[in-house]
């Protein structure tokens, strides 16, 4: 067997080379798809995403009635509100809102008004769903942690609370059947 | 560590830490181009690495299966199933974590008769060897609690099994089983506990790795002629010749490891830990894990129960001693031919013993035929005096005429089968299992101490270079 003399000394330098970025760029290949399903662990297993969507069923509710459903771990709350809010909630002059957005955008059905239940605050949950709780100053929600006042469309009106009452993306499966939320 | 170190790094950041930390060194020297290798190792020695990396993965998929795993006798099981449903990747995971104990012990025990056959254990090396007898234990009882934790039926009566071995103990016995299980049988709180020592255990398992990787510097590596190193003509750096050279051998072991993970993810383990555990009913057939079958096998070869668990214990505590044992100057089995056909005997004795520890005790393996003097007994029990007398003074060789007397004492035909299947005489599973379990003992305690003395062992080479350089060595032209 002959050996050549440039693979001895050295001086097949690409040859080399191709071998040495090979190995790494191998390296680097499969030490990412090793890595992958180790962080993907991480993500919302199948039984977690399982419940990514919710049925609320609003037959039960009377005007001017509330209710409380658990939505991804949060609390949600649907109000059917009375003609009398809706119009309180479609009066108001844009200008004079922190967060500036009318309530038609805000309700799919303007009986039906649908909140994720926490402060834009802070987190904390508001009060103002349940019969006989403290609905602030725009008869709507109150924040009893920082004392953040929302309207009946659930705008932030008054407090420290930077935004409206989140929204969630929610769709009608029937008239009084709502399905909550986005699969993923 | 002198004081006053001055790094010789030309990277001024690197010289920077180095100097105040030398960390950069201690790589560099541990396995890194500054530290000198004996230039004649074999693919043998690609397993110390090897189970690193085993130690390694088994790490990083444990600590992201106790993300996901409930360690509460309701909620285990199903949180396993969980993990193998639900959880992202978490079969992949858990499959890995379940093949990657296997495959830890594969490369462990490879590792383990390396030494034995290239004598690793021997001065200067032999605390070395005994750190590492002591990895093994760590790794057996992590192995055993790991196994625990699905709380399927192996599980359950696996844990019960291996901790009653406990109440062998003379006196307090009983004591130390409700001390371990933390109440009156396996349960919850013992599930419990298990899980928090199977976490804890990696960690004393890591520690006692870094102690014998420091241990191994001191010397360097042992190598397959057994002699030292002379200079430096005889060893070559760490890298890039020996990491290039791990890094294939890690690219064969993944190889392995993967087609098992990804084709035949069960095929190490047993079904019945599919069944959730019941504490009322145990699988008719309990085995441990393969790799503690050899142990295993040495409990149920000694009848009695103390001295069955003292021998399973022995078994592995003789290794510690191991050093002391063999009295022979020689290291390597290369030089050595005797101990190299007694060493390959062991390997089929340890093999033997794992194949006992799964088979059933009563299973026969060779036949002898029947007891005619036990058939003759218990028929001439039937027999009026004189007949009976007759029949023991002469007992016949032939079952034909033992028949015979069996009629005349009033027995049925298949009476007289059933005496005859009942005093079959055969050499079975555990006669074998006795045999073997002799034989391991017999091997470190007779043959080893004995074979230093009596065997004549071949010249060995001047240094590392010479069997290479040497006129008498060059390959014919």
């Amino acid at each position: 067997m002959s050996i050549e003399a440039d693979a001895i000394d050295g001086a097949d330098v690409n040859r080399r080379d191709f071998i040495h970025i090979a190995t790494g760029s191998m390296l680097a290949v499969g030490g990412a798809m090793v890595a992958w399903p180790f962080i993907h662990q991480m993500n919302p297993s199948a039984d977690v995403r399982a419940l990514a969507t919710i049925e609320v069923d609003l037959a039960a509710l009377e005007p001017g009635m509330g209710m409380k459903a658990m939505f991804r771990g949060k609390p949600l709350f649907i109000r059917r509100r009375t003609d009398a809010e809706i119009a309180e909630a479609r009066e108001v002059s844009m200008t004079s809102l922190p967060d500036p957005q009318a309530d038609e955008e805000r309700a799919q059905k303007a009986e039906y008004l649908v909140l994720l239940g926490v402060c834009t605050h802070l987190g904390c949950v508001p009060l103002g769903t349940g019969s006989g709780e403290k609905r602030g100053d725009y008869n709507g929600w109150f924040c009893p942690c920082h004392g953040s006042h929302y309207d009946t469309s659930g705008r932030i009106r008054k407090g420290p609370a930077p935004y409206n009452l989140e929204i969630p993306f929610y769709e009608y499966t029937s008239d009084t059947t709502i399905k909550v939320g986005k699969e993923v | 560590m002198a004081h006053n170190y001055q790094s010789k790094y030309q990277n001024p950041v690197i010289n920077w830490i180095d100097t105040r930390l030398p960390i950069f060194w201690l790589v560099d020297t541990a396995v890194g181009a500054g530290h000198p290798t004996p230039k004649n190792l074999n693919y043998w020695w690609n397993f110390g690495s090897l189970a690193g990396l085993c130690l390694v993965i088994q790490l990083i998929s444990g600590f992201v299966l106790a993300m996901h795993y409930t360690p509460h006798a309701d909620m285990a099981f199903a949180s396993v199933e969980h993990i193998m449903r639900d959880v992202n990747y978490g079969w992949r995971i858990r499959y890995i974590h379940a093949n990657g104990a296997s495959f830890f012990f594969v490369v462990v025990f490879i590792h383990i008769f390396r030494g034995l056959y290239y004598g690793s254990y021997k001065a200067p090396r032999e605390l070395l060897w005994m750190l590492g007898v002591t990895i093994l234990l760590l790794m057996m009882a992590t192995a055993f609690m790991g196994y625990v934790l699905p709380w399927g039926q192996m599980s359950f009566w696996g844990a019960t099994v291996i901790t009653n071995l406990f109440s062998a103990v003379p006196f307090v016995g009983d004591s130390i089983v409700t001390l371990l299980w933390g109440g009156f049988s396996v349960d919850n709180p013992t599930l419990a506990r298990f899980f928090s020592l199977h976490y804890l255990l990696p960690f004393v398992i890591t520690g006692t790795v870094i102690l014998h990787v420091w241990a191994l510097n001191m010397p360097g590596s042992n190598n397959p002629s057994g002699i030292d190193v002379k200079g430096p003509q005889d060893t070559i750096p760490f890298h890039p010749y020996y990491t290039i050279k791990d890094v294939f051998g890690i690219a064969v072991f993944l190889a392995v490891f993967c087609a098992f993970v990804f084709f035949m993810p069960n095929a190490l383990g047993h079904p019945d830990n599919y069944i959730p555990a019941d504490p009322l009913a145990t699988p008719s057939h309990i085995v441990p894990e393969w790799y503690f079958l050899p142990f295993y096998a040495i409990l149920r070869a000694v009848p009695d129960k103390l001295l069955g668990v003292v021998a399973m214990f022995a078994s592995i505590g003789v290794l510690f001693v191991l050093p002391w044992l063999d009295t022979s100057p020689v290291r390597s089995a290369t030089f050595r031919p005797l101990y190299k056909k007694f060493f390959w005997i062991f390997i089929v004795v340890c093999f033997g013993l794992g194949w006992c520890g799964q088979a059933d005790t009563d299973m026969p393996l060779i036949p002898f035929g029947e007891d005619e003097q036990a058939i003759a007994e218990n028929i001439a029990a039937r027999l009026p005096a004189d007949s009976r007398a007759e029949l023991l003074a002469n007992v016949p060789g032939d079952l034909k005429v033992l028949e015979t007397y069996a009629t005349r004492a009033g027995m049925s035909e298949a009476a007289f089968e059933r005496l005859v299947e009942k005093e079959k005489v055969t050499f079975d599973v555990l006669h074998l299992n006795r045999l073997l379990t002799a034989y391991y003992f017999f091997h470190f305690l007779v043959l080893i101490p004995l074979l230093g003395w009596f065997e004549k062992t071949r010249p060995l080479p001047e240094s590392l270079s010479s069997p290479v350089l040497s006129p008498s060595a060059m390959p014919a032209e």
